[in-house]
């Protein structure tokens, strides 16, 4: 075991821990953080996603001790209380089925959108391809990042 | 019944309850765990009160206590807006509290699409009689007759002087009911009031958005895979790596030295690890040395030889035909005979999440917290598997990953609360991505032969449809004596359950009609990966499928239309049922045309010289008295054989709509779902083992293939206006029915190439392609 010091949604925390550790179980089950969801461990369906450095990070095959800078999750994308422009979308468009897949969903759009604010059709396929939703709410999905796409470009013509 | 102690008790939890359901979970604590401290026992709440449905607060709030479950399909919001309409009070005043055994009435949980077609009746009844009893108290304490009062949002009013207004919360906030009901069982549950007619609905046909969206994307909902107890340790199994084979011992040393290592737990075949960090208990599932000895025998045959085997097997069982006319005389006088077999493979659940459940042994009770849909034969199946009294189990259902059917999530409940009952610890159990994929219960394998007879004009004059179903032991839910643990621990039933081999469900009038299906069984009866169970519409995508895909194989024998041709089968007749069944086919059938915009002519379109081949194709069923037609729209590229679903259109009719946008995405989701099995999924395994263990081996849909542009079309319209109209019916489950058909149709027309086994992967296609090109 040893100390680390990680800073999550910004705060910083102090965990004893292997460092081989994926950073997906000290985020649930240390700082109960439960944005993040387990679905494959694999790194091949997006459920454990946060953000760190501005890449949707799949945290399953994270190891903790290879984080550097600081992490986002599902959690800290707004201040509390508020939401992001992401979530209200998908609020909007009323976008999860079961829900359990869509942190990995708005952890890859936001990521997506931060890189591309105005992504093409293509662009959004491409982009969120290998995050997987087994209720199949892709095309909802797709529907809400176009929708949050806009509401961002107004909020920052309004700034 | 709610003992008058346990009473105030009851108020307060269901009281914090309201709260915490619209409060935000705060990182590092735990709202859900701190509301369930209740000691047990835990009695059925009494149907037969109108307080275990019902509780009206000081704060006019109304909360209904619903025994049903809500897997991502808006059913809790579904039920307010029925309720809220029946007691005349705001949506926005009520809450729904679902599927907790020890404060909920048993009403099943889900399945079967029954939430809303079944069980609103009764949340609609007892909704109406709280409404009733609220009038008689105002009107003792105004001294006016009843029909002297009005109700609005919660506030009865005189009417010939409106100052004289009380609300329910001051009539009997906090308060008991102490109104008793009727009812032979708790579907039939009734006071006296009577329901209000659908004129008078308000809230039923809006959409309001669902209540539990916000925080599934905050992330502060507490989930059932979020539950973190003081105490609790962590739990993994380890499977046989060979179906049926038999464990000699394990070597308790190969993990001794892993940090917080608890146990090693076995019994029969049964073993898992425990830890007390769950990072830990998968390294010590990964690293525990165990010695198996492989069975005797292959359990199953090769996916690839599945159907061959299914085909040369001896039937276990043969269900009786179905028999309209003679199709054998028919058959044989026919101008035309068209001939053609279907397979579709084993196909899973495979949940974005895989199954897990934590169990807490406090107090000598039993709490097991799952999304498991069907908490209340959880608790049942649970109390017979440890021998423990009913009312010291009880279930607390919290969301989960999706659940269509009879998933995984039942066996991970009866581990943990297995494993609890062992280490006297609260345990929390989940499986593996491998495990879910390999092991979790499977919708059964199909073989279908068919066989069709035009006469010289192409009218179709018979037809015999013959299943084959891999389903011989199909597992129910939560039975003490098939949940895998049970299984692997020995315990047999004499006899299997039994699956079915189903025949197609259309409304066609065809003159000389055979329908059979007969069940095989696979080597390995028990302890096998590839168990069935309830999967959507459990045997509908596969049946229709081979028979839906075959009218379209006929259509084009007769050169025909595939709508016209499936309108002229529909109108042939002339019977209908009570839920006019036939006329609602009709209409659908023609919504759907019109709305896709379809042109009449046969399949397959003349083809063009690109790249990119398009085409349409139709599919009709029905589910119970919910009608669907689908059409696909596909581009196929002829040098890949990669099929993108373009466009999806469907026209649906479930009777009464609640709510009509949640309602668009489950039909959506069902489409999708469909799709998914249509084009990617297949258990595939060789003779010791599943081998598609994770998303690579075992694909799905992608955002990739997403429709550029999908249609739901609700007809929910009664061909005949002068009857009122229709009750409100299930929709979980009747749109993934004709999905796959339609995709197969859609590359035929296309491609002039018929598809004839699942999934329509690539690398089919273009063979298949290939092979029709010579
Ligand atoms: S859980 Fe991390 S990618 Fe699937
Ligand atoms: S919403 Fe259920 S898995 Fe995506």
């Amino acid at each position: 075991m040893s100390k680390m010091a990680l800073k999550v949604n910004g705060a910083v925390h102090t965990v004893d821990v292997e460092p081989s550790t994926p950073l997906l179980y000290i985020l649930r089950n240390d700082l109960g953080l439960h944005g993040p969801h387990f679905g494959c461990g694999l790194g091949q369906c997006g459920a454990c996603a946060v953000i760190i450095q501005g890449v949707a990070t799949r945290s399953c095959v994270t190891p903790v001790s290879s984080v550097k800078g600081e992490i986002t999750t599902l959690e800290g994308l707004a201040p509390p209380g508020k939401l992001h422009p992401i979530q209200q979308a998908w609020i909007e468009e009323q976008a999860p089925a079961c829900g359990f897949c869509q942190n990995g969903q708005i952890m890859t759009a936001k990521a997506l959108l931060d890189r591309n604010p105005n992504p093409t059709d293509a662009q959004i396929r491409e982009g969120m391809n290998r995050t997987l939703c087994r209720c199949m709410t892709y095309y909802r999905i797709q529907a809400a990042i176009k929708r949050a796409a806009k509401m961002m470009a107004g909020k920052e013509a309004r700034a | 019944m709610i003992p008058a102690t346990g009473r105030r008790e009851f108020l307060k939890t269901s009281g914090m309850l309201v709260v915490g359901l619209h409060i935000a979970g705060t990182p590092g604590g735990n709202p859900i765990a701190a509301l369930f401290e209740a000691d047990g026992p835990y009695p059925d709440p009494d149907f037969k009160q109108l307080d275990s449905w019902i509780v009206i607060g000081e704060d006019d709030t109304a909360t209904f206590y619903v025994g049903k479950t809500d897997c991502g399909q808006g059913t809790g919001t579904a039920f307010r807006q029925m309720m809220s309409d029946e007691l005349d009070i705001a949506f926005d005043k009520t809450a729904c509290v679902m599927g907790r055994t020890d404060i909920t009435v048993d009403q099943g949980g889900s399945g079967g699409s029954d939430a809303i077609q079944v069980d609103g009746w009764p949340m609609r009844r007892v909704a109406a009689e709280a409404r009733r009893v609220l009038l008689d108290m105002a009107s003792a304490k105004f001294g006016l007759p009843v029909d002297q009062l009005t109700v609005t949002d919660g506030v009865i009013t005189a009417k010939s002087d409106p100052s004289k207004k009380i609300t329910y919360g001051e009539l009997i906030g906090g308060k008991r009911f102490n109104v008793t009901l009727t009812g032979r069982n708790v579907d039939a549950t009734t006071g006296t009031a009577r329901v209000k007619a659908v004129q008078d609905l308000k809230m039923v046909g809006q959409s309001p958005k669902r209540y539990d969206i916000p925080a599934k994307v905050d992330g502060s909902l507490e989930w059932a895979v979020d539950v973190n107890l003081p105490g609790m340790v962590h739990a993994r199994n380890v499977k046989p790596p060979v179906a049926g084979a038999k464990l000699l011992g394990v070597d308790q040393s190969s993990v001794r030295g892993i940090p917080g290592f608890i146990r090693v737990v076995t019994k029969g075949n049964y073993v898992a690890v425990v830890c007390e960090r769950e990072e830990h208990a998968i390294r010590a599932a990964r690293q525990l040395k165990v010695s198996w000895q492989k069975p005797p025998a292959p359990p199953f045959p090769t996916s690839t030889d599945l159907f061959d085997y299914m085909r040369g097997a001896t039937p276990t069982s043969s269900t009786r035909p179905v028999v309209v006319g003679n199709a054998e005389s028919a058959l044989a006088n026919a101008a035309t005979i068209v001939e053609a077999s279907y397979e579709v493979p084993f196909q899973g659940h495979t949940a974005i999440g895989p199954a897990h459940a934590t169990a807490d042994p406090s107090n000598e009770q039993m709490t097991i917290y799952s999304n498991d849909m069907k908490s209340y034969g959880m608790r049942n199946g649970i109390a017979q598997f440890l021998q423990m009294p009913r009312d010291r189990v009880r279930v607390i259902w919290l969301d989960g990953p999706q659940g269509y059917g009879r998933t995984a999530a039942d066996d991970a409940g009866f581990e943990a609360a297995f494993l609890a009952n062992e280490i006297g610890r609260p345990v929390r159990l989940q499986w593996m991505r491998d495990e879910e994929t390999a092991w979790d219960t499977k919708g059964p394998a199909y073989a279908v032969k068919m066989r069709g007879g035009l006469d010289a004009q192409g009218n179709l004059v018979a037809l015999d449809y013959e299943a084959r179903a891999a389903d011989y032991n199909h597992v129910g839910y939560n039975e003490p004596d098939t949940v895998l643990i049970a299984q692997l621990m020995g315990m047999r039933r004499a006899t299997p359950a039994g699956g079915s081999a189903a025949t197609p469900s259309d409304m066609y009038a065809i003159s000389n009609r055979r329908m059979a299906g007969h069940i095989v069984s696979l080597p390995l009866v028990w302890e096998t990966p590839l168990r069935t169970g309830n999967l959507r519409d459990p045997n509908g995508p596969q049946s229709t499928f081979a028979a839906e895909s075959f009218i379209d194989e006929l259509a084009a024998a007769a050169k025909a239309d595939p709508v016209r041709f499936r309108l002229k089968l529909l109108t042939a007749g002339t019977a209908d049922d009570e839920g006019f069944r036939r006329q609602r086919s009709i209409a659908v059938v023609n919504a759907v045309a019109e709305a896709y915009g379809w042109d009449a002519r046969p399949s397959p379109r003349a083809r063009g010289a690109g790249r990119i081949l398009t085409g349409r194709g139709i599919a009709y069923s029905f589910r119970g008295q919910t009608i669907v037609a689908e059409i696909a729209e596909v581009e196929v590229n002829r040098e890949t054989g990669h099929v993108w679903v373009k466009r999806l259109v469907c026209a649906h009719d479930c009777g009464l709509v609640i709510n009509p946008e949640a309602l668009r995405r489950t039909v959506e989701g069902a489409l999708m779902h469909g799709l998914s099995r249509a084009l990617h999924e297949e258990v595939a395994f060789d003779g010791e083992k599943v081998t598609s263990v994770d998303w690579n081996s075992s694909p799905t849909l992608t955002h990739a293939d997403t429709p550029e542009r999908i249609d739901v079309v609700l007809v929910n319209g009664d061909p005949n206006p002068r009857r009122p109209d229709l009750p409100h019916y299930g929709a979980g489950e009747a749109a993934c029915k004709p999905m796959i058909a339609a995709v197969a149709n859609a590359i035929f027309d296309a491609t002039g190439v018929r598809l004839r086994r699942v999934p329509f992967r690539d690398a089919r296609v273009l063979t298949a392609i290939k092979a029709a090109a010579g």
